[in-house]
């Protein structure tokens, strides 16, 4: 979970769903934000294209309006600065797919522990409900690295 | 007249489509979901659905950001399996049932549903993994295929109720199709997870176990529960639970629950299935 891009401030009023710890809500306004970006990573879906990104990464990505935090993010693969600075998990997966990652190994790498401990955690029933209701409940309990 | 024959809802996981394709149904992490799941595969074989209406979300793979249909109906011969990244899913082509699938189009649009018409796409895990939760790995389908595709990525999806009215909207028009087409719908996605962020790996096994209750007991009541709700109790993507409503709207107010079954973990998700009968 380390990212040096801050969690953006939405641009509008705020919802209900915003206390919602370590999620970020698809919705216009995140949505406007990585377009270029999610355009970007749903463009691997045809081979042409990956043999294209895979030749050059930088080379492929100037034909996206990517913000200069974006195209880092993508090269440096931050898989959770991706979703802070507009990506979308389905999006950002087609990247990780490229790199012969699983979902499992990105969930590891956005929730910030080890692939191995992110697998036993499925094993065991999944990241509890229990205290990751929302911010509030999160800081009362060390909610993220439970079991 | 066509007739709806019955309802399944399931999770469309895609590492259940890897895990059918790359033959690991017997190894141990796979073994208790597929024990679980035979049942429906059972039911399935009896029941001869000769089409399957199939809720289903596409996942950044025939539709993009570029254009966001809430609801989306297939009305070509065939579907061919999208590549998602990885090349395309070893298994057949989906054939699809263009007259009933036109009369479904007509008859929503008619009903105030407005439906997006698709002549050509690509279908991806959301649909093919069902498909191969019920039929394994045949040669060809057994049973031709009307996709119904939902956005559930882009916020908001459509609500609870939206999908439990077209449900009952489809039925509507099942029952005025003028042939003896033995009709299955299926709700798929879900069950709670959440694949992004730093609170990957969420699941909710007490929220699950209450879905599959009143889906079956108290479908209008799960109707209105809202997105925050799924947001915040079933994890971001357990949001495509709504579907599931769709299925349900399909059956009678009162059905019989033939076969259900839980499971933790299939990769990052709660694992639900559920077989309705018309009571």
């Amino acid at each position: 979970m380390t990212t040096k891009y801050p969690r953006a401030t939405p641009d509008r009023a705020p919802r209900d769903y915003d206390d919602i710890p370590g999620t970020y809500v698809m919705d216009g306004d995140h949505s406007r934000r990585g377009y270029a970006l999610n355009m970007f990573c749903m463009s691997l879906n045809q081979e042409a294209n990956r043999d294209a990104f895979r030749a050059d990464e930088s080379g492929y990505l100037d034909a996206y309006a990517l913000t200069d935090d974006q195209r880092e993010a993508v090269l440096q693969r931050d898989w959770l600065g991706l979703l802070r600075l507009g990506g979308n998990i389905y999006y950002t997966f087609k990247l990780a797919i490229f790199d012969g990652l699983s979902m499992q190994q990105v969930g590891a790498s956005m929730s910030g522990i080890e692939a191995e401990e992110f697998q036993q955690m499925m094993i065991d029933g999944g990241r509890p409900i229990e205290g990751n209701r929302t911010i509030a409940d999160r800081g009362a309990a060390p909610a993220q690295e439970q079991h | 007249m066509a007739q709806i024959i019955g309802g399944i809802g399931t999770s469309h996981v895609p590492a259940v489509g890897a895990a059918i394709d790359h033959n690991k149904q017997n190894e141990p992490y796979w073994v208790p979901y597929f024990e679980k799941i035979a049942p429906v595969r059972a039911w399935v074989r009896e029941a001869k659905p000769d089409v399957c209406i199939i809720a289903y979300n596409d996942h950044a793979s025939a539709f993009s950001l570029a254009l966001i249909p809430t609801f989306a109906i297939g009305v070509a011969a065939t579907f061919p399996p999208a590549d998602e990244g990885y090349g395309p899913r070893q298994v057949p082509d989906v054939a699809g049932h263009p007259p009933l699938a036109w009369h479904l189009a007509e008859s929503l649009i008619l009903d105030e549903f407005d439906m997006t018409i698709v002549n050509e796409m690509s279908v991806d895990h959301g649909l093919t993994v069902p498909l191969s939760v019920m039929f394994d790995q045949p040669e060809e389908w057994p049973c031709k295929v009307v996709p119904l595709c939902v956005n559930v990525i882009q916020y908001p999806a459509p609500t609870g109720n939206r999908c439990y009215q077209l449900g009952k909207a489809i039925r509507r028009a099942v029952d005025e199709f003028p042939g003896d087409e033995r009709v299955l719908i299926l709700g798929t996605g879900g069950m709670s997870h959440q694949l992004q962020g730093e609170r990957a790996g969420l699941v909710n096994a007490d929220f699950d176990l209450s879905f599959l209750d009143r889906i079956v007991t108290d479908p209008g009541g799960q109707a209105a529960v809202p997105h925050t709700d799924y947001l915040r109790e079933a994890g971001s993507e357990g949001i495509e639970l709504v579907m599931w409503m769709i299925m349900r709207g399909a059956l009678d107010e009162q059905v019989r629950e033939v076969h259900r079954a839980h499971h933790v973990p299939t990769s990052n998700t709660s694992n639900g299935v559920i077989v309705l009968e018309n009571a």
